[in-house]
């Protein structure tokens, strides 16, 4: 049977055994109509032209793992920010593990999203929030909101700044053959509230697993919401993420996405403005090598006038790895004064490997600021022989200048410890000991 | 310590040096001066090792081995320094790490350990000192929104951390305003010794007020066509690049 008649099937057995509201139950049954007609995307859509999800689609995956999983904390601790205090949301294999999570209705609420869809203490939240800034008609966005069931869920009220950063770490076992995922997250930062979030997926065995993963994140006036997304999986992992984040007045945005692993990932990241004096900020670094595929899909909805938007992309790629990154930036014909930037600057280490970038951009308003600029090369030579001319052997001044160009996206990365990491696995990618942190 | 026979090199087959004949022996400073277009950056390359221009006769011999195949790390190694005219910004690495991985790279070349940290950062004050270089300056990106100035002061920097045998200083005083010109002329000659040389390419006199060179040679069409001391220097400054064209016709 193919994937999509066997999660048309399942859907039945699934509504069956949740608990939730008729609400959520009409989105769920909307919503799988929509992956019905839909289907998969295919390389004829233009958003996807450069990646196929044909090699993910083509097997046969587990929807509803049940794993009694041994996981200890030492065996995954590496992939947490141990040295410093966080607030974490653990999954393996898409259940929850309260063994290794520390969650917290202290003054915020960091829980689990299924409690939040069945209890009457979060209804208000969940009917305001819910499946309200994701889009209705993308199939992969619907596929998941009709299985939505287990997740993050965030809610930072007004005036509340987390000192603790908060985890949401999905890992996957893989016990049975191979897994198919469908997380998903619900953030809500109330006015003048402040919050850091490092989301990761993270594969535990060689066997294949496929997350279609969605996050809805609603930044309320005067907010700072900082979203850290670390993507360095094994090659046997694919992951979809559809992130749809709403702002409000004088709220600012920032995510920053390291891909530095995985065999498929594809990031649609949405950004909508419901007011002015909004500032959104999207960087990205990507280091890949052997096959591994990454896609980029940005969008800027600039609907209101004086906000501003930056998007700052780059990618190292060798051997037979593809980068993908479409920038789509709409201003409305209202947007006025909107300030717009963005740049894709990428090395092609082998010939063999493969970036297409492509920045999209549909300006409706007449007195805005809108540049772009995407660059593809190989490292200067002129840059090379000044490294050389003081004694640095070609092989090292490459890996050098790969480093430094790659380590500029960590400079607004504001969690000290996660920079750091972050920095070590940078040198890792790209096989270098300078002896020095940046 | 430099000697220079015969040297043709060309670019894009554009022949751009015509024959340079050179002997620069250690303690000496010599000037070269000439027209824009004349070959003074090429020939300033060509020392250097960069393989963008394409030696087609002659010998460059550094210490009477010649190092016409040797690269431009190895050369760095034997104790080239070259001060670009328009050095490179390299975002994201500071000055600090950058002058200790050279450092480094080359002691590894002579099968030397790293250099300690504490002897690194007492020779890196040392030099900054010696510059007038706040060393807030050395932990910004190596040239990255530097001034004119700045980066040529950087370069000195890095040649004194260095401690070369040959330095070429290549337009060394473009862009800089006359503080900053004594600054730097001040470092060069305090650098100076009887077991290293200088070769000054510049375009005008100025610079040669401030550092003297032993030798002053004329640069045109890829050929050194007049050389003598620095009173030459002067001569051309009064008469402009016009009277050697005349002279030589």
């Amino acid at each position: 049977m193919e994937l999509k008649e066997k999660l048309l099937d399942s859907h039945l057995a699934f509504e069956e055994q949740s608990e939730v509201n008729e609400t959520i139950q009409g989105f769920r049954t909307r919503a799988l109509r929509v992956f019905e007609k839909k289907g998969f995307p295919t390389r004829k859509i233009e958003a996807w032209k450069y990646t196929s999800l044909a090699s993910v689609v083509n097997k046969n995956y587990a929807l509803f793992p049940r794993t009694d999983s041994g996981i200890e904390l030492k065996h995954v601790k590496r992939y947490f920010l141990y040295d410093i205090d966080t607030y974490k949301i653990v999954f393996i294999d898409g259940i929850y593990s309260p063994f290794l999570s520390e969650t917290t209705h202290d003054g915020l609420d960091v829980c689990l999203l299924s409690a939040a869809l069945s209890k009457q203490k979060y209804k208000p939240i969940i009917d305001k929030y819910f499946n309200k800034a994701a889009v209705k008609d993308e199939s992969l966005t619907a596929l998941n909101t009709a299985f939505a069931k287990e997740g993050a869920y965030i809610y930072i009220p007004k005036n509340k700044v987390s000192e603790n950063p908060i985890e949401i770490v999905h890992f996957s076992t893989g016990e049975q053959k191979a897994l198919w995922l469908q997380p998903r997250n619900l953030i809500v930062v109330e006015e003048n509230a402040q919050v850091q979030i490092i989301e990761r997926h993270q594969s535990l065995s060689s066997h294949d697993v496929v997350t279609n993963t969605v996050t809805e994140i609603h930044a309320h006036k005067d907010s700072l919401l900082d979203y850290y997304k670390i993507q360095n999986d094994l090659d046997s992992a694919s992951l979809i993420d559809n992130t749809y984040i709403v702002q409000e007045k004088n709220s600012h945005v920032s995510v920053h996405t390291f891909s530095f692993g995985g065999k498929l990932v594809r990031n649609n990241l949405n950004y909508f403005h419901k007011d002015q004096n909004i500032m959104s900020t999207l960087k990205g670094l990507t280091i890949l090598k052997g096959k591994q595929h990454v896609d980029h899909n940005t969008l800027v909805n600039h609907s209101k006038p004086n906000c501003d938007s930056h998007q700052d992309y780059k990618g190292i790629y060798s051997e037979q790895s593809k980068g993908v990154f479409n920038g789509k930036i709409f201003v409305d014909k209202i947007a006025q004064k909107t300030n717009a930037f963005q740049q894709s600057n990428n090395i092609l280490i082998d010939d063999k490997a493969t970036i297409n970038s492509k920045p999209q951009l549909e300006i409706f308003a007449d007195d805005v600021k809108c540049s772009h600029g995407c660059t593809i090369g190989q490292l200067d030579e002129d840059t090379l022989f000044y490294l050389r001319s003081r004694g640095i052997p070609r092989k090292e001044a490459k890996a050098l200048l790969t480093y430094a160009f790659a380590n500029n996206i960590l400079q607004s990365v504001q969690i000290n410890v996660l920079k750091k990491r972050i920095n070590g696995q940078i040198a890792e990618k790209l096989g270098v000991n300078l002896g020095f942190d940046l | 310590m430099l000697t220079i026979e015969n040297l043709h090199a060309v670019v894009d087959g554009k022949l751009i040096l015509n024959g340079i004949d050179l002997d620069v022996k250690a303690g000496e400073i010599h000037a070269i001066m000439g027209p824009n277009g004349s070959g003074k950056s090429t020939l300033s390359s060509v020392i250097a090792g960069n393989k963008v221009y394409e030696m087609t006769k002659g010998n460059i011999l550094l210490n009477g081995e010649n190092i016409n195949e040797l690269d431009a790390e190895t050369r760095a190694h034997k104790g080239i320094f070259i001060s670009f005219q328009y050095p490179v910004e390299i975002p994201g690495v500071s000055v600090t790490n950058f002058i200790k991985t050279a450092i480094n790279a080359s002691r590894k070349a002579q099968g030397l350990e790293d250099m300690p940290a504490s002897e690194m950062l007492k020779k890196i004050r040392q030099k900054a000192a010696l510059l007038d270089i706040d060393t807030k300056f050395l932990s910004r990106s190596l040239n990255e929104g530097f001034s004119g100035g700045e980066k040529k002061r950087n370069e000195i920097f890095q040649m004194a951390m260095l401690e070369p045998k040959l330095s070429i200083l290549d337009e060394t005083d473009s862009g800089l305003d006359i503080d900053a010109l004594k600054i730097v002329a001040n470092g060069v000659n305090r650098l100076r010794n009887k077991n290293n040389a200088v070769i000054l390419i510049t375009h005008y006199q100025r610079l040669l007020n401030y550092i003297i060179p032993d030798f002053v040679h004329v640069i045109n069409e890829g050929k050194i066509v007049k050389s003598g001391t620095k009173d030459l220097a002067k001569e051309l400054e009064a008469k402009g690049y016009d009277w050697i064209k005349k002279e030589l016709n």
